[in-house]
């Protein structure tokens, strides 16, 4: 099997099965190959958000799905990460010369205490991916830096990341500020993070515990969408 | 007195209750070498020990219903129980468990802070600190390096560990073998080295009146 995978000639597979090829490389957290399918697809006039959703994005949830449901593990999504990372590295500039759509804007970061950021990273380049602008602010930040972020960026979405269950309470803290701040309902606030679940969310009084990176990704658009909905009503 | 299993053993199949003693330990495999030692040297030959498997350590969410089952398994062959885990990234689970059993615990929110002390590590400012125990030392394989595909990517050390800047060794033993191994496991993770001794901090004290 790995003879006949040696011998794939990218250049020499049509789109369709490149694009297949680049989900199975993806997959096995192969990043030369996710760059070289990259630049073959653009070098064929794909335009760079074709490739970013068809390529990348597509292969990614395959990914995702597999880690949620046990058949994959975090070694290897990093693997896969890293190797959506070298693609996306390719896209980016391309993607902002291009204009793809903005669905919105996205302040995410982990909170005091806590410098765990994996989760983080992945919910980033998975939202970047979707069509998201993030910001991501990093590890260990304390209210006012969440706060400042939100502002400066004119964010639509807050996202707080924590992996320790001495950490995690600190939402509630960012959170409470925002509403004491008169500021809670500029921001779509989304949590995350090994220890959570979605009764601590609805207890910390955030709009959402995303599970994993996807789950983010698709929240994320439905609470959008619902927010523009009913500021159109 | 139970006698102590090795490592292998207590870290995934933890240490089944011996059955001869009027109280009972129920605690992480982790600490099962420190609890027989407090044990032993505070004479308390009527308790007994029986472990889960200390891997759960990376698998927090199994410990909760493991213990509660462990509870009712053993709870009419001893006077009293003991369950000898702090929080352990159970967000509070295990506390709601021996509320419901009416058992006591030990404070703190792990391992880590128990052994330095509540009091104090509660004041130190450690967030970029990755710790190890004696056991975790021994065992740093099978709960880091494996868990995490170093052994086969050691190229995702970086992403794991990078925001991390000291290795903190909490010795409860003096063991140079240990200590070594420790500044060994420091270097692998591309960290800087320090040991703190710390014996068997608050675990002695919550398992002396029993």
């Amino acid at each position: 099997m790995a003879d006949e995978e040696d011998d794939i000639i990218l250049s020499e597979l049509d789109d369709e099965e490149l694009v297949l090829q680049m989900h199975d490389d993806l997959y096995d957290g192969l990043k030369d190959e996710i760059e070289e399918g990259t630049q073959i697809l653009l070098g064929r006039g794909w335009a760079p958000y074709k490739v970013l959703t068809e390529a990348l994005v597509s292969g990614m949830k395959v990914v995702g799905d597999d880690f949620r449901d046990g058949i994959l593990f975090v070694p290897e999504v990093l693997l896969a990460a890293n190797a959506m990372k070298a693609g996306m590295a390719i896209l980016k500039p391309l993607l902002a010369e291009t204009g793809a759509p903005t669905i919105g804007r996205v302040v995410i970061g982990t909170v005091k205490g806590d410098i765990h950021d994996i989760g983080q990273n992945l919910v980033t380049m998975m939202m970047e991916g979707a069509g998201f602008e993030v910001k991501n602010i990093g590890i260990n930040n304390p209210v006012e830096d969440y706060i400042a972020a939100l502002e400066e960026f004119d964010a639509d979405f807050l996202g707080m990341s924590a992996l320790l269950t001495t950490t995690m309470p600190y939402m509630k803290v960012v959170i409470d500020t925002l509403v004491e701040e008169g500021k809670r309902d500029k921001y779509i606030v989304l949590v995350g993070g090994a220890p959570l679940n979605e009764e601590f969310g609805k207890a910390i009084g955030a709009d959402a515990y995303c599970r994993d990176a996807a789950v983010a990704v698709e929240t994320a658009k439905a609470l959008i969408a619902r927010k523009h909905n009913q500021i159109g009503a | 007195m139970t006698a102590t299993p090795d490592d292998g053993t207590l870290t995934n199949e933890g240490l089944a209750a011996p059955g001869q003693g009027r109280v009972l330990v129920i605690g992480c495999g982790a600490l099962a070498r420190e609890i027989l030692a407090v044990l032993e040297t505070n004479g308390l030959r009527h308790v007994d020990l029986t472990c889960l498997p200390a891997i759960w350590h990376n698998a927090p969410a199994k410990i909760a219903p493991a213990l509660e089952e462990s509870i009712v398994t053993h709870r009419d062959n001893y006077e009293s129980i003991f369950v000898a885990y702090a929080d352990c990234g159970t967000g509070g689970e295990i506390e709601k468990v021996c509320a419901r059993h009416g058992i006591e615990m030990i404070a703190g929110p792990h391992c880590y802070s128990f052994f330095d002390g509540n009091t104090t590590f509660a004041t130190r400012d450690e967030v970029t600190a990755f710790y190890l125990t004696d056991f975790l030392t021994r065992q740093f394989e099978a709960f880091v390096i494996r868990p995490l595909g170093l052994d086969r990517h050691p190229e995702l050390r970086d992403i794991y560990f990078g925001n991390y800047e000291r290795l903190i060794y909490l010795a409860q033993t003096d063991d140079p073998a240990l200590d070594d191994r420790a500044r060994a496991a420091a270097e692998t993770l591309g960290l800087t080295y320090e040991r703190r001794f710390t014996g068997y901090g608050d675990l002695a004290g919550a398992l002396a009146g029993l």
